[in-house]
Formats: C-alpha cells, structure tokens, sequence
C-alpha cells in the first residue's frame, strides 16, 4: 500500500519463507517434544527436565496455593488478610492494581501499535495480549473475593432484582467493574480474532486427527477469501481503535478508584495520565521478562530480534520517565497545595527514620527510577542479563509504588485517632504467590496450545520486506536513488 | 410422476494455485479482463489490491460498528437514568418487574448526574461496537461453516501457509470449465483443478 512506510530490515533475522514461518511457529505446538527442550539435567531423572516443565509445575503449585487461599478466605473471611481498619485496602487492591497494570501492554501493542503501522508488533502482539487476558483475570479475582461473597459478585452489576436496588453509578468503584469487565471482554475478542487465521493453518497443517478438528472448529472453517479478508482486515482496524481508548480509559478508572477520594495523597489530578504510563511501563516490562527467555528456549530469536528487543527497552525507559516525572509531581503537588495532611503525608513518605514505611518508598525510587535509567545505555538495552535485572527491578517497583499509595496514605488519615498500620497475613502473601502461579500456569498452558507469535502477520512482514526488496532493487536498475525516504513518499 | 433426486457431484468451479500473491494478482486481472465475475481469492495472507481487482466492497461492517456504539452510550445513559430518577407512572407495576428506581443524593449532586454517568456509558460503546465489529464480521462472512466446497481442491491444504488460490465459480454466468481451465492454464498457475460439490443436496 502506497502509505505504508518501508519496515527495518532487522525486524525478520535469516532467510525466511512462508513455510518456514509456519513451521517455525506453528510446530512448537503441533509437536509436542518440543517443550522438553532444551533439555536440563535434575536431580530426579526424568523429571521436570526442560524449562516448559519447570515454569509449568512451578505455576500448577502455586495455583494449588492460590486455591487454599481462596477456600481459607471464603471459609474463614476477610479476617485472615491482613487489612482492617483504617487500611480497608491492603493487598487485595495493591495486586489487583499491579495486573490490571500488568495487562495493558498487551493491548498497546495490539491497537496502539497497530493504528500507528508499527509492523514491529507482529512478533511480540500475540502472547502480550495472552497476557493482558490472564493478568486480567489473575487481577479479577482480588476485587471478587474482597467482596466477601463472592457468590453475589453479581450484584456488582445492574439487574432489575427484588431488593429494588441499583449500583450507585456515580462510585469510581462502580465505573470500574464496567471497565474492567469491558477490557476484558475486549481483549479476549481481539485476540480471539487475531487467533481464527492461524488457527486455519495449524488445522492444515496438523497430522493428528484430533488436532485437525480441534483447529478446524476454532478456527470458525475459516479459508481466506479474500472477501472474508477485507471484512477481517476492517474489523481489526475498528478493534484497535476501539481498544485504544478503552485501554486508556480502564487505568484512569483504575486511579478514579483513588484521586476521587480525599485521602491525602490520592487526590491528585494527575493519577489518570501517571497510573496509564506505569501500567504500560509494568507491561512492558513483563512483556520482556517473558520475550527474552522464551526466544532463547523456543529458537526465535529470528522472529524476536535484537531490535524488538531494542525497542521495547526503549518504550520502557520512556514510559518510566513519564513515571518519575508523576513521583515528582506528587511531591510538588504536596508542597504546593500547603495542605497539612499532605506535608505530613510527604514527610511519612521519605523520612527513613520517623515513618514506618519510608524503606518502601525508597525501594520505589530505586526500583522504579533509578535502575530503570540503565536503559540509556545501547549495549546494556542488548545484555538479556541486565535487562531481566531492570523488568524485575520494574516489577517489584511497580508493585511498591501501588504499596506506597495505599497503606502510607490509609494509616496517616486526616485525624490522628484513625491513625494505624498495615502488615499482611501470610495469606495475603500466599494468594498473590498465588495469582502469580496462575499466570504461570496459563501462560504456559498458551505456548503449549496455542501460537505465541501471530503466523500471518510474520507472513505478512515478510511480504512486505520482499515487496521493498523488489522495490529497491527497480530503482537502482532504473539508475534512481533507493532512498528510504523516497520510498516512504510513495 | 417419479422424482429422480440427483446427488452426483455437481461443479462449483475451477481453481489454479500460485505461489506468490503478485501472480495471483496479476492472473485475477487477466481472468476479470476475459469477463468472468463470479470471483474469489483464498490466501494466507490479505493481499491489498484483491477486492479492488475482484471489483468486490463491503463497507456494511462500518455501520454495524457505528450503531452498536450509538446503541451502547444510549443504553448506558438510559440505564443510569432510569435507575436513578425513572418515569413518573405507577410504581405498583415496576415494583413487580424489580424495576423501581432508586434515586440517592449523593453530596446533593443532582439525581441524574451526566457527568458522573459518562464511564459507564463510555464502556458501554466501547464494548457493544467490539461485538458488532466481531460478530459482524464473523456473520458477513458466514462463519462459522466448517466445510465449504473449495476445501474438495487440494490445493486449498497449503491456502492458508503459502499458496494463493484464485477461483472462478460456477454460478458464474459466462462459466465453461473447458475455457476457464485453458485460461487459467495459460496463468503461470502451479496447477488448475476442477473442484466439484455435493453440497446443498
């Protein structure tokens, strides 16, 4: 297409075709040996020897932790967390923050990106969106138990019912089931839609009668006409623009949650803008922690190249930046406003010797500002070491900050008579292990089943580097000058 | 009156492979400018330019879009309103449906409060235009269907990793499979076959 700019060479590493795209891609799932590669020595033979088995197992028993949990919380109650009054919000509402967060660079990549003609998407969208839907899910689950029945979760949402009530619509509380649940149903359309080529695929490529029709049947009979093309083709485009200001919209419902309160430190104008950029900068760096080692177990790395690689560290440093400049804000806004709740709210946050949680907000600097600057450096955004140090960093940063929002501001109230503290149960703690382990869990039961790189988009991709190939080269035959940017005017 | 019900196969037209999308588009150009019309293209990939040269548009999925949204932010508005002020009839009756309003005052905020009512409606949109972009396109192209008569071509195995498949049905009005397979022949196509149906009896 005219308006289509020429795509990096980088993007597609060695001599690729269409057929070696699809076994590339396609075989990790229709033969199943590869999962046990590469092969690692344990101590029991035969057991859990490659990395697919160890992230698997590992996420099958903490999602078995999760379940106790979750059986010792209903049994017993809110009582064994460690939230009461005045932190109403503990953990619950920190990790739910934390994966909500978690998600959205999955839909960045998906619709942003692709509004954008970033063709560089094509290789990381497909399990960055799996893991917008699962980190979904895993943060679903805290705002559902924290209800205390969740049996009646329902009447979160408005049904004509007996009781004669309705939701109070004018809650951010209420804002956020709609746009959770509207996320999640969004992302799970979009990656569903995104699935039904490749799944057409794998149904012709698979060997086993089984596969064969449990593609077949996902994938809708789906043959690639080219009228059914165009309609897909227009249906993704309208997706991504609609995901792009719901994505927007869910993390600044998310910070209504707390900038439409009058607790100190959470009535900030700012929340909407800073909490989206820390989402996409937590996604991000997820979306590495994961693309790094799995190009490395699954031979991508000729379809997750150095300049994905690249590029992401560079969203993420921006994103981070954006980040920082929100901390600093808050520390201005709290000198500006004059206000003696939030002074002293500032003085709780930094002071290391006279507030309780000071060493949580320093953790988030360095964490979250200052490791991440490492990133400026080009050799280290190419060092797959340092830049799982900086996702982690980022991760735990990321979870520190939504800890320093909450608890710091909860127990230092406007009255001193509600002041309090904060410390979670082992329970807290053995759930959010627990959600970790379900995300474990789905992720690898995804790269088990389904294609974690998006098949026709690479084909796609490399289509069009074939088509600036030939480009090019008529050019320079034609005695032109094969500029990039004479391409680009085309 | 005896009635013969006949299930031999019957044509459903002629397909030719390619291997890459430029001959195949080039092939649908020259088997358009021969005067077929009832064409259709099947690859892995959406190649640009094909519905052009198929002289095929849609743009309906556009407007399911549009007013699945309009129907979205109305809703959600109407359900904010209704809830929180609701019509002035009979009580008795939207008692026995549950579908009393329950007006609040809230900091004296008014009982329909717009501004405070926009995130819902705005999610609203966002998700009823989402099932009318998806289902909309799922329905216009008449998915699910599991089997479809150009799958009998065996070419159709590679359609969906590296063969671009052209296809000249046979509810085309000028349709002659003799002439379409010597056209096609003469396509620098990999291979033309007859595709047959016993569909539909």
């Amino acid at each position: 297409m005219a308006n289509n700019p020429p795509v990096d060479k980088e993007l597609l590493v060695g001599h690729h075709t269409n057929a070696s795209l699809d076994a590339t891609i396609g075989d990790i799932i229709l033969n199943p040996a590869t999962h046990n590669e590469p092969a690692i020595k344990t101590p029991i033979k035969g057991f859990m020897t490659s990395p697919w088995q160890i992230a698997f197992g590992l996420g099958f028993l903490l999602l078995n932790v999760l379940l106790l949990s979750i059986v010792m919380l209903v049994w017993n109650g809110i009582g064994v967390w460690g939230n009461n009054q005045p932190v109403g919000w503990g953990f619950d509402i920190i990790n739910f923050v934390w994966w909500i967060g978690i998600g959205h660079a999955g839909t960045l990549i998906s619709a942003v990106l692709l509004l954008l003609r970033q063709k560089w998407r094509n290789s990381i969208n497909r399990f960055a969106e799996a893991m917008t839907i699962f980190a979904v899910m895993c943060a679903g689950i805290y705002p559902l138990l924290h209800t205390g029945r969740p049996w009646v979760a329902y009447w979160l949402m408005p049904y004509p019912n007996w009781l004669a009530m309705w939701p109070q619509f004018r809650s951010p509380l209420v804002w956020d089931v709609f746009a959770v649940s509207t996320y999640a149903t969004v992302s799970i359309l979009f990656w569903f839609v995104g699935l039904i080529p490749d799944f057409a695929t794998l149904r012709d490529r698979a060997k086993s009668k089984f596969a064969q029709v449990a593609f077949g049947a996902v994938s809708l009979g789906w043959r690639g006409s080219a009228k059914h093309w165009h309609r897909y083709e227009h249906a993704s485009i309208i997706l991504a623009g609609l995901s792009t200001p719901l994505v927007l919209s869910v993390h600044t419902v998310v910070s209504f949650d707390f900038a439409m309160g009058i607790v100190p430190g959470w009535n900030v104008t700012i929340f909407p803008p800073y909490f989206v950029a820390g989402a996409v900068f937590a996604g991000f760096a997820m979306v590495l922690t994961f693309a790094i080692p799995l190009r490395k177990w699954y031979k991508l790395e000729s379809l997750i190249t150095m300049k994905h690689i690249d590029w992401m560290a560079k969203v993420m440093l921006a994103t981070g930046l954006i980040v920082f400049y929100g901390y600093i804000m808050e520390v201005f806004y709290a000198w500006y406003s004059g206000v003696p709740a939030e002074m002293a709210l500032l003085y709780n946050r930094y002071n290391l010797f006279d507030s309780p949680y000071s060493w949580a907000f320093w953790t988030l600097i360095i964490t979250n500002g200052i490791i991440p600057q490492l990133m400026w450096v080009p050799k280290y955004r190419q060092n797959m070491k340092i830049l799982l140090v900086v996702t982690t960093s980022i991760s735990i940063g990321m979870w520190f900050e939504r800890y320093v929002i909450i608890p710091i501001s909860l127990t230092r109230d406007y009255v001193p008579g509600s002041f309090g503290f904060y410390s979670p149960t082992l329970w807290d703690i053995a759930m959010f292990a627990g959600t970790i382990g379900l995300f474990l869990f789905l992720m690898f039961l995804f790269i088990r089943f389904l294609p974690m790189i998006n098949i026709f988009e690479m084909k796609e991709l490399l289509h069009q580097m074939e088509h600036d190939d030939k480009h090019s080269h008529d050019h320079k035959e034609n005695g032109k000058l094969a500029t990039t940017a004479q391409e680009g005017a085309e | 009156m005896s009635h013969v019900r006949d299930t031999s196969p019957k044509p459903y037209g002629v397909v030719a492979e390619f291997d890459n999308s430029d001959a195949l588009l080039e092939a649908a150009e020259k088997v358009k400018a021969a005067g077929y019309r009832d064409l259709d293209a099947y690859t892995p990939i959406p190649v640009h330019g094909l519905t052009d040269v198929l002289e095929w548009k849609d743009d309906k999925l556009g407007w399911v879009v549009f007013f699945h949204g309009i129907a979205g932010f109305a809703a959600g508005y109407f359900l904010q309103w209704w809830t929180s002020q609701g019509l002035p009839v009979s009580n008795t009756a939207l008692q026995v449906n549950g579908l009393l309003p329950y007006p609040m005052n809230v900091g004296g905020k008014p009982e329909f409060s717009i501004p405070a009512f926009f995130p819902p409606a705005y999610e609203l949109t966002i998700l009823l235009a989402a099932f009318g972009a998806v289902f909309g396109m799922i329905a216009f192209n008449g998915l699910p269907k599991p089997h479809h008569p150009v799958f009998n071509a065996a070419c159709m195995n590679r359609a969906s990793s590296d063969r671009y498949v052209l296809c000249v049905e046979a509810t085309d009005p000028r349709y002659d499979e003799d002439e379409i397979v010597e056209l096609m022949n003469g396509l620098g196509s990999l291979s033309v076959e007859r595709v047959k149906t016993s569909e539909g009896y």
